[in-house]
C-alpha cells in the first residue's frame, strides 16, 4: 500500500511538471497572441478595432481569400492524385502496390519549400517543361504562375495524408460488408455508391482536412516562391519588418488558429461515432480482383505519371545542386560539385545546428510522450486526459503563431548567466520544435503503449517488481518500437521545420538547415548551394526514415509472439 | 412475410471442388438438400464447410462441378443474381445505415416500390421483435439484436435459400440457445430451405433435419443427427460426435460365433449382424458399459477386467478411465447420492452390451 501510494505521488509529480511545461510554452504564448490581437495598440484596452482594420485593408482581405483558395485548391489537387492511387491498391491485385506505398512516403521526406525553387525551374514560365511544350506545340502552361505554384507544390507534398487515410479506411472495410450487399442484389457502381463510398468517407475527410490545415498554415512555400499576399507570409513580414508590437501579425495569427481549429473539428466530426473499422476476425479488406492487361497498362501509366510529378522536386533539386548555370534551358549548362564544396566550407554550422536541435527536440518529445502516454493509460490521476488534449492541441497552433507568441512572451524574460532574453537564445528554437512535434511523438508512444497488455505489467508486479521497475523493465522495452517511431518522426520533421524557427533565429550562427536554405535561395547565385543544402536535408530525413523503418520492422519481428498474446489480452 | 410464399426449393451440389492457390479446400463434394429442409454443414475449422456455403452464395473462386438451386445451374451466376439470403458470421450490418435502412436495402436493390418497402420492412422487424429499434444504428444494438437484424435483412427479400454462416458464434452461451430456437422457429414458419454452418455439434444436433459432416474438404457422412451418432461411418465421425471408445483389432469369424480381437488380445463378442471378417475398429460409447466389482456375474454380453486409472465427477455421472489390456476405456456411470464409487487403483469388471458395439472399417 505504501509503495503503491508512493508511485501514485511520483506519477502525480511528473504530471504536474509536464503540465507546467505545456502551460508555459504552449498555453501562455498562444493566449498572449490572442490577447494582443484584441488589445488596442495604444491604450491597451480590449477592442475589436484590429480586426476591423484587418478587414478594411485590401491587401489583408486579398491574403485571406488567397489562403483559403490555395488551401482548397491544394485539397482538390491532392484528392485527384490520391483517390486513384488508393483505389488501385485496395481493389486490384497488382504489383504496383509497392510503388504506390513508396509514393506515399517519398514526398514527406522533403519539406515543400525545399523543392519549391526547383519546381520553378522545371515548371515555371521559362522552366524545362514549358520550354519543351512551347517548342513542340507553341504555347505554355502557367503551372507555377502566382498561386498556382503554391497549390502545385503543396498538393504534391501533402497528398500522402489523403492517400494514407483513405487507403486505411478502404482497407478497414470488412469484405462481408460488400458481400452482404451483393447477396442482397447490389453490384457495380450502386454497391460502391451505397456501401464502399460512405464507409470510406470519414477517412477521406480526415485526410483532406489535415491537408487543408497544413497548407493554410504553411509559411515556407509561399515565401520561397515569393508569394507574399497570403496570411502566413503576411504575419511573418509584419512581425519581421514592422516589429513585434504591430497588431496585424496577431490578428492574422488568430485567424490561422481559428481555421486550424475548424479543420481539426471537421476531421474530428468525420471520425466521431463512426468507428467504421469493420474488419472482423478472419475478414480483411475489400475483395480484390485481377486486372485485365489493358487495365494494367492504364494503372501503370497513371502511377508513373504521378510518380514523375511527385519526384519532380527531388529531380529538380538534384539538377540544381549539380548544375552550373540553369536558366532559359531545359537542363543546366554544365555540372559541377562546386556547390557542395561551397556548402561544406561555409555552411556546416547549419547542419550541425540542425542535428543538435532536432535530436534534442526528438529526445525530449519521446520522453514527454512516453510519460504522458503512461499517465493517461495507466494511472487514475484526475484530469490526466487534459495532458493528452493539451499536448495534441499543439497541432492546431501554426508555427508562425507559436513563433510570434514566443517572441512576445519571452522577450522580457532574461536568461541568467548568458544575459540574453530567452526569446533570442537558441534553446527557444529547441523548445518550439519540442512543442510543434510533440503530437506526433505522443501518438506514436500511445500506440506503442496500447500494444502492451496490462496483464504483462501485472505479471511483473505479481513477481515483485515495483511500478517504477515495471515501467523500466517491461513497459518501455515493449513499447520501444513506438518510442523509436516517435523519435524518428519528430527528428525528421523537426530537422526541416521552417515556420516557427524562421521567427526565432536571432543569429546566423544559431540557424538550422531550413533557415540556411531559405537564406541561400534568396539570391540567384545562392540557388546552387541552397539546393545542395536541400539535398543534405533530404538525405538526413531520408536516412532517418529508412533506419526507423528497419528498426521498427526488426522489433516487430522480435516481439511478434509477445505482442500477439498481449493483443488478445486487451 | 406474406402467406403466399414461393415454393421451397432444393439445392444440389454436384462434384464441387475448390482450391485456394495450391491448397485444395473442397474435394469433389456432392450433396442434395431437400426443399424446406434445415440442413447443417458440420465440421472442424478448416474442413471447408464455410467455403462450401460461400460457394453456394457465389463468393470466392468459381468452383469446379455444379451448384443447382431449384434446378437452375447457378455455378457461374454473380452473387447479386442468385437470390440466396446469407447471414454473415460477423452480421456485416452497415454501420452508416439505421436498422430500417439496413433491412430495406435488399428491397431497394430489387426496385420494390417505396410504399411496399415500408410495410415489408415493418413486417420483417415485427417478426423478429425489433420494430421499436428501427431507427437505431447497428452500433447501438446488443449482439443478439444485431443478429436478429441481420436475419431480418436477409429474409425480408424472400430468398430462395437461407444460408447461415456460424451465426451464433459471437453470442454468449444462454443467448446462443435462445437464438437457435428462434432461428428454427422462423425457419419452420417460413418453410425456407436453410443451410447452417457450425462447428458445434450441439447446435447441429438440436436444429438440423440432416447433417453433412465435413473434414478436410470431404463429406464424411450425411444423415439425421441420431443416425450419425448411432451409426458413424468412420473413426472421424464417431470421435467428432460425442465421446467414443475406439479399439483397433480384427473381426474373427469362428464356427458358431463372431468375435472382435483387439491388438492386445482382448476379446469382445459381437452379435454378428452385417460384419465382415478382417481388420477394423470396434466403437462403443461410454454409456454402453456398466462398471461392477470383479466377480459379479454378467448374464449376457462381454465382461472386460480392468483397473481404474482416473476418475472425473461430472455431476449427473462419473466418467472413469479404465485400463483394459493396452487400451484405456472410458465408462460413464450415472451418479446418485449414496451410490458406491470406485477409487483409482480398484480392480473392476466392465460389462459391455454386445448390441451396441459397431465395427468401423479399416
Amino acid at each position: 500500500m505504501n509503495s503503491f501510494s508512493r508511485s501514485q505521488w511520483g506519477a502525480g509529480g511528473l504530471a504536474l511538471l509536464i503540465g507546467l511545461f505545456l502551460f508555459v510554452f504552449l498555453i501562455v504564448p498562444v493566449v498572449k497572441v490572442v490577447y494582443v490581437a484584441f488589445q488596442d495598440p495604444n491604450t491597451g484596452a480590449l477592442t475589436l478595432i484590429n480586426f476591423v482594420d484587418f478587414f478594411n485593408t485590401s491587401l489583408f482581405r486579398e491574403s485571406f481569400l488567397n489562403s483559403i483558395y490555395v488551401a482548397g485548391g491544394a485539397v482538390l489537387l491532392a484528392s485527384l492524385i490520391s483517390i486513384p492511387l488508393a483505389y488501385f491498391t485496395t481493389r486490384f491485385n497488382f504489383g504496383g502496390a509497392v510503388l504506390i506505398q513508396t509514393l506515399g512516403i517519398v514526398p514527406l521526406i522533403m519539406p515543400p519549400f525545399v523543392g519549391a525553387v526547383a519546381m520553378l525551374l522545371l515548371f515555371g514560365e521559362n522552366g524545362s517543361v514549358n520550354l519543351l511544350i512551347d517548342e513542340w506545340f507553341g504555347f505554355t502552361i502557367p503551372f507555377m504562375e502566382g498561386l498556382n505554384g503554391v497549390i502545385l507544390v503543396e498538393a504534391i507534398h501533402y497528398f500522402p495524408f489523403i492517400l494514407i487515410n483513405l487507403s486505411a479506411a478502404l482497407l478497414n472495410i470488412d469484405s462481408a460488408m460488400e458481400e452482404s450487399a451483393q447477396n442482397l442484389g447490389a453490384s457495380g457502381t450502386r454497391l460502391f455508391r451505397r456501401i464502399v463510398f460512405p464507409l470510406a468517407m470519414p477517412g477521406y475527410v480526415a485526410g483532406a482536412s489535415l491537408v487543408f490545415l497544413k497548407v493554410f498554415d504553411d509559411l515556407g512555400t509561399p515565401l520561397l516562391l515569393n508569394i507574399n499576399n497570403m496570411l502566413a507570409p503576411q504575419a511573418y513580414l509584419r512581425i519581421s519588418s514592422i516589429g513585434i508590437s504591430d497588431p496585424m501579425g496577431y490578428v492574422i495569427s488568430v485567424i490561422l488558429v481559428v481555421f486550424s481549429l475548424f479543420s481539426l473539428w471537421v476531421s474530428f466530426l468525420a471520425l466521431k461515432n463512426k468507428d467504421y473499422a469493420t474488419v472482423q476476425k478472419g475478414g480483411g479488406g475489400l475483395m480484390k480482383r485481377d486486372l485485365r492487361p489493358w487495365e494494367k497498362i492504364g494503372c501503370y501509366a497513371v502511377i508513373i505519371l504521378i510518380l514523375l510529378m511527385v519526384l519532380s522536386p527531388h529531380i529538380g533539386l538534384a539538377l540544381l545542386s549539380f548544375g552550373t548555370v540553369w536558366s532559359y534551358s531545359v537542363l543546366p549548362d554544365a555540372y559541377t560539385f562546386a556547390h557542395y564544396g561551397n556548402v561544406f566550407r561555409t555552411a556546416t554550422q547549419y547542419i550541425s545546428n540542425t542535428l543538435l536541435y532536432a535530436g534534442l527536440a526528438a529526445l525530449i518529445d519521446v520522453v514527454l510522450g512516453t510519460a504522458i502516454a503512461y499517465i493517461v493509460w495507466r494511472t487514475g490521476l484526475i484530469g490526466r486526459k487534459w495532458l493528452d488534449y493539451i499536448a495534441m492541441g499543439a497541432v492546431a497552433v501554426p508555427g508562425v503563431v507559436l513563433g510570434i507568441g514566443y517572441l512576445r512572451t519571452f522577450v522580457e524574460f532574461n536568461v541568467p548567466i548568458i544575459d540574453k532574453p530567452l526569446s533570442s537564445w537558441w534553446v527557444i528554437i529547441v523548445i518550439a520544435l519540442v512543442i510543434r512535434r510533440l503530437p506526433y511523438a505522443l501518438r506514436a508512444c500511445m500506440a506503442g503503449l496500447q500494444q502492451v497488455s496490462i496483464m504483462l505489467e501485472e505479471a511483473a508486479e505479481n513477481l515483485g517488481a515495483t511500478k517504477t521497475r515495471t515501467v523500466r523493465r517491461i513497459v518501455v522495452p515493449l513499447m520501444s518500437g513506438g518510442i523509436m517511431a516517435g523519435f524518428i518522426i519528430s527528428f525528421a520533421t523537426a530537422s526541416v521545420e521552417l515556420s516557427a524557427t524562421i521567427m526565432l533565429v536571432s543569429a546566423e550562427s544559431d540557424a538550422p538547415l531550413a533557415y540556411g536554405i531559405y537564406e541561400f535561395m534568396q539570391s540567384a547565385a545562392g540557388r546552387g548551394p541552397g539546393a545542395a543544402l536541400g539535398i543534405v536535408a533530404v538525405l538526413i530525413v531520408g536516412i532517418a526514415t529508412y533506419i526507423s523503418h528497419r528498426v521498427i520492422k526488426r522489433r516487430e519481428k522480435e516481439l511478434a509472439p509477445g505482442v500477439a498474446v498481449a493483443a488478445q489480452g486487451v | 412475410m406474406t402467406d403466399i410464399r414461393p415454393e421451397a426449393v432444393g439445392v444440389t451440389i454436384e462434384d464441387v471442388s475448390l482450391s485456394f492457390g495450391t491448397t485444395q479446400v473442397l474435394k469433389g463434394v456432392s450433396l442434395t438438400i431437400e426443399p424446406g429442409e434445415f440442413f447443417t454443414f458440420l465440421g472442424p475449422s478448416g474442413s471447408g464447410k464455410s467455403t462450401l456455403l460461400r460457394a453456394i452464395a457465389g463468393f470466392g473462386p468459381v468452383p469446379g462441378g455444379r451448384i443447382l438451386i431449384g434446378g437452375d445451374d447457378v455455378t457461374h451466376l454473380a452473387p447479386w443474381h442468385r437470390n440466396v439470403g446469407m447471414v454473415f458470421q460477423s452480421y456485416a450490418l452497415w454501420p452508416h445505415m439505421t436498422v430500417r435502412k439496413n433491412v430495406a436495402f435488399g428491397l431497394e436493390e430489387r426496385k420494390i416500390p417505396a410504399r411496399d418497402i415500408r410495410g415489408r420492412v415493418d413486417a420483417a422487424l415485427g417478426l423478429i421483435g425489433l420494430l421499436d429499434l428501427a431507427d437505431r444504428r447497428p452500433s447501438q444494438l446488443s449482439g443478439g439484436q444485431q443478429q436478429r437484424v441481420a436475419l431480418a435483412r436477409t429474409i425480408v427479400v424472400e430468398p430462395r435459400v437461407l444460408l447461415l454462416d456460424e451465426p451464433l458464434s459471437n453470442l454468449d452461451a444462454n443467448l446462443r440457445i435462445q437464438m437457435r430456437r428462434e432461428i428454427l422457429e422462423l425457419q419452420r414458419k417460413l418453410k425456407l430451405t436453410t443451410i447452417f454452418v457450425t462447428h458445434d455439434q450441439e447446435e447441429a444436433n438440436t436444429t438440423s433435419d440432416r447433417i453433412a459432416l465435413l473434414n478436410d474438404g470431404v463429406i464424411q457422412q450425411v444423415g439425421s443427427p441420431m443416425e450419425l451418432y448411432d451409426n458413424p461411418a468412420n473413426r472421424f465421425v464417431a470421435d467428432f460426435l460425442g465421446t467414443a471408445n475406439l479399439i483397433d483389432g480384427r473381426v474373427e469369424k469362428g464356427q458358431d460365433k463372431i468375435t472382435f480381437q483387439a491388438d492386445d488380445g482382448t476379446l469382445i463378442p459381437l452379435n454378428g449382424t452385417g460384419v465382415e471378417a478382417g481388420p477394423g475398429t470396434a466403437m462403443f460409447r461410454p454409456q454402453d458399459l456398466t462398471i461392477r466389482n470383479p466377480g459379479e456375474d454378467a448374464d449376457d454380453g462381454a465382461v472386460l477386467p480392468g483397473r481404474v486409472q482416473h476418475r472425473e465427477f461430472l455431476g449427473s455421472l462419473i466418467r472413469y478411465a479404465i485400463r483394459v489390456g493396452d487400451n484405456v476405456i472410458l465408462v460413464d456411470d450415472s451418479h446418485q447420492a449414496g451410490r458406491p464409487v470406485f477409487d483409482v487403483g480398484d480392480d473392476v469388471a466392465l460389462r459391455l452390451s454386445v448390441d451396441q458395439v459397431r465395427i468401423l472399417a479399416g
